[in-house]
């Protein structure tokens, strides 16, 4: 496989990942508007930043406002990551690697980026909100499942995968460390409006509260939560699934190419150093600077993904 | 349905139902209009779905664009085609040996059958092909022939393409398209298949391999990028082989041989099938500036460590004044009298040539010599004054760079409009693949049509659409 095709490949499902990972944190943002009394302002300003957005936002606009964050975020063509030009990436990538899909990936994906294009044409009204997020995630769940269904399990896959659990690592990375105060001991103040509210944002925008019940009852312990997201290994978007997701990938190449090159030992090492241990242990090394350490270690790995199986010239 | 003078392929110059396409008449007269433009908004769903378009040159906002895809297929009887077929190999064996001899002994140049300047001042003309032999001796891997009709016998060749001919993408997904839409068409019409072209491609470029190459040939589609407006057709090709599309970034020149950077290295490629125009395919040896190309590939090559195709240098044959000579050149290496003729051609570097270009220019065509894709050229019967004014200008400036054609009453063929079955000019265009096995044409070809009543500018690039092309069995 061409260097370019696995880059191309990694990158069409970092971006499809992306989009879908805005379109849920949005619709959290709209939920906790939605049940909050008062102004939810700051709310919107703690969204932009779990979605990485916030200084290019601060750039163009003086104040935040719920629908200035919300157009930001789902259509703006200068926001690189909004889920309008992250599905357009995601397309772009995907015809660069055109021979690499099936057709039925490629027309899921083309599709994708025609109907995601058609509703986000013009501002989308609060009324419209939730049919135009609930038709984002449909669609990229329409890519996935045609991935899933038709793909060879090659090296093509491994690359698929690989980016897009390296971009669902650090999106939870990032949700957990710009709430992460929430989860600390020290604040918590259980049973309190606020705080359930806040969990709340937390396990909705990573779409876990059906699982976090299921696992945990009705009763929200914040230690739990945080077990929950970074080292369950059976929960989809937490940390230690999404680098084992990306270690086993990895292993794939390893035995595929009969070479072994240091982005394995890098995850290897993540996992077994980090996302191994319980969470008491965590909250000992300090949750904040743990979340820190996991999230610059996911981005070194990606780098040593690039130079290993030579993205780039 | 007819009108004045014109011959339509369906109905004559009388209005009388033509053979070929008495089955598909038959079928057409049962169905309901209601369906069939049912069916059109369908296809163009499906064009627009699989990303079967173009880029458009210089237009931001239409980035990718459809080529309007009209149902009403153009049908060419099996006795049409072989008459076709015989001038289309007789012409692509002449360019070949033309090719040849131009980058070596010249016999023709010496035998005075055309002028010396018109190679040596020629910027399609290669220097660095002079004696240079390309493996299998095969020059035009793959040519594109435009044809155009004026009668039931009477088939011109408008233009050769033997550089990067492209299109071929749009005859397969035509015809995929229509088997899709109207399966009961084909089990009435007897229709010759087109879809084994992307193997017969492969096995034909595999087969012009370098001697160098070991075991499988490895070959790879080269192509400028996701902004060329043949992308599609790239990415489409190289999937239907099986071969990797690789852009000049993906290549470099390693131990000797031209090789592409993969997830485990680099891996030599013996045959590079090139979507790059010559200049821009090495800047060592070319266009300093182009970052399509591979640096020093042209050194490769004429080491014998690779084949390009088609070879640099071959758009010396395809040139606009180089075509009038075809007559000549064919008669030349076949010996035979050409099968196919050409349109009568004035060479506007000729003095007297020039001048009657200039008394009629209003009659005629006038083409760039270098042109392509229907840019930078004068239909003077449609010319505005100010245009015709401003076209003698540039005659007169740069009389070499032009040749004039009279306008041709083109061939129609029915589209399907909204008021029903309307005539359209048409040409064809087949594809022929050449390899030291032989010459072979696709029964078939990319069919263009102008969409606009009377309009004989056929080129996508000017709004003209597309037609599946049957030739049926005999």
């Amino acid at each position: 496989m061409l260097g370019k095709t696995a880059n191309g490949l990694f990158w069409m499902y970092r971006y499809l990942e992306r989009a879908e990972n805005t379109a849920r944190l949005i619709e959290t943002g709209q939920r906790i508007a939605l049940t909050r009394l008062h102004d939810s302002d700051a709310e919107w300003r703690s969204i932009l930043q779990s979605a990485a957005v916030c200084e290019g936002y601060d750039a163009v606009h003086d104040s935040v406002t719920k629908e200035a964050a919300i157009d930001w975020m789902l259509r703006s063509r200068d926001n690189p990551s909004s889920v309008m030009s992250s599905v357009a990436a995601a397309r772009q990538n995907a015809r660069v690697v055109r021979t690499a899909l099936t057709h039925e990936v490629w027309e899921a994906m083309n599709g994708t980026y025609m109907r995601v294009k058609d509703r986000l044409a013009r501002k989308v009204s609060e009324r419209d909100l939730p049919s135009a997020l609930g038709a984002i995630r449909q669609r990229t769940a329409f890519v996935r499942g045609a991935t899933h269904g038709t793909m060879l399990r090659n090296d093509i896959f491994n690359f698929s995968r690989i980016g897009t659990f390296l971009e669902r690592a650090d999106n939870t990375a990032r949700i957990l460390d710009v709430k992460y105060y929430v989860l600390l001991p020290s604040v918590m103040a259980v049973g309190s409006a606020v705080d359930n509210v806040q969990w709340e944002t937390i396990l909705r925008s990573v779409s876990a509260r059906g699982g976090f019940r299921m696992e945990y009852g009705s009763s929200i312990d914040p230690r739990d939560i945080a077990r929950f997201l970074i080292l369950d290994k059976r929960m989809p978007r937490s940390l230690a699934f999404g680098v084992a997701a990306i270690r086993k990938n990895l292993n794939h190449l390893v035995a595929d190419y009969g070479s072994r090159p240091p982005s394995f030992g890098m995850a290897d090492h993540i996992e077994r150093s980090y996302l191994s241990y319980d969470i008491d242990a965590i909250f000992d090394y300090g949750l904040h600077e743990f979340i820190q350490k996991v999230l610059s270690l996911v981005e070194e790995l990606g780098r040593q993904i690039e130079i290993d199986y030579r993205f780039y010239e | 349905m007819e009108h004045e003078g014109i011959f339509d392929e369906m109905w004559g110059r009388d209005g009388v139902l033509r053979e070929p396409y008495a089955r598909f008449n038959a079928w057409f007269e049962g169905e309901d209009p209601k369906r069939l433009r049912a069916k059109q908004r369908e296809a163009e769903e499906l064009f627009r779905l699989t990303g079967i378009t173009f880029n458009v040159y210089g237009r931001a906002e239409a980035e990718e664009r459809l080529i309007p895809f009209d149902i009403i297929p153009r049908i060419i009887s099996a006795q049409e085609w072989q008459k076709l077929s015989r001038g289309i190999d007789q012409r692509v064996r002449a360019i070949n040996a033309f090719l040849h001899d131009i980058y070596h002994r010249q016999e023709i140049i010496k035998a005075g059958r055309i002028p010396e300047r018109l190679i040596s001042g020629n910027e399609a003309f290669l220097p660095q092909m002079i004696g240079v032999s390309p493996p299998g001796g095969v020059y035009t891997h793959i040519v594109g022939i435009d044809l155009v009709r004026t009668g039931p016998e009477e088939f011109l060749v408008l233009e050769d393409n033997a550089r990067t001919p492209s299109g071929v993408s749009y005859m397969l997904e035509n015809r995929e398209t229509m088997l899709q839409m109207f399966p009961e068409l084909f089990s009435h019409n007897h229709v010759q298949p087109v879809q084994n072209y992307p193997r017969d491609l492969l096995r034909s470029l595999m087969a012009c391999a370098p001697q160098t190459a070991s075991g499988k040939p490895t070959v790879a589609v080269l192509t400028p990028g996701i902004y060329n407006s043949a992308y599609f057709e790239h990415a489409f090709l190289a999937d239907q082989m099986g071969v990797e599309l690789v852009e000049g970034t993906d290549l470099r020149v390693v131990d000797g041989r031209v090789a592409m950077r993969t997830t485990r290295g680099y891996k030599p490629i013996d045959v590079l099938y090139r979507r790059v125009d010559d200049d821009f395919l090495d800047p060592l040896n070319f266009n300093p500036d182009s970052r399509l190309g591979v640096p020093g590939i042209m050194d490769v090559y004429r080491a014998g460590g690779i084949t390009i195709a088609n070879a640099p240098g071959t758009g010396i044959a395809d040139d606009k004044a180089i075509y009038s000579y075809m007559p000549d050149i064919v008669e030349f290496y076949t010996g035979e009298p050409p099968i196919l003729k050409n349109v009568p051609t004035w060479r506007c570097s000729e003095p007297e040539a020039l001048a009657y270009v200039l008394d009629h220019l209003d009659e005629l065509v006038v083409k760039e010599v270098h042109g392509s894709g229907g840019y930078g050229m004068l239909i003077g019967p449609t010319a505005t004054k100010r245009d015709l004014a401003a076209f003698r200008k540039k005659l007169k400036a740069r009389p070499g760079n032009y040749i004039a054609q009279p306008t041709l009453s083109l061939s129609t063929v029915p589209i399907f409009s909204r008021t029903g079955l309307a005539p359209r000019h048409v040409d064809l265009r087949p594809f022929v693949l050449v390899s030291p096995d032989g010459i072979s044409t696709t029964p078939g070809g990319l069919t263009r049509v102008a969409l606009k009543k009377g309009s004989l500018v056929v080129n996508s690039s000017q709004g003209g659409g597309t037609k599946d092309t049957w030739v049926l069995e005999e």
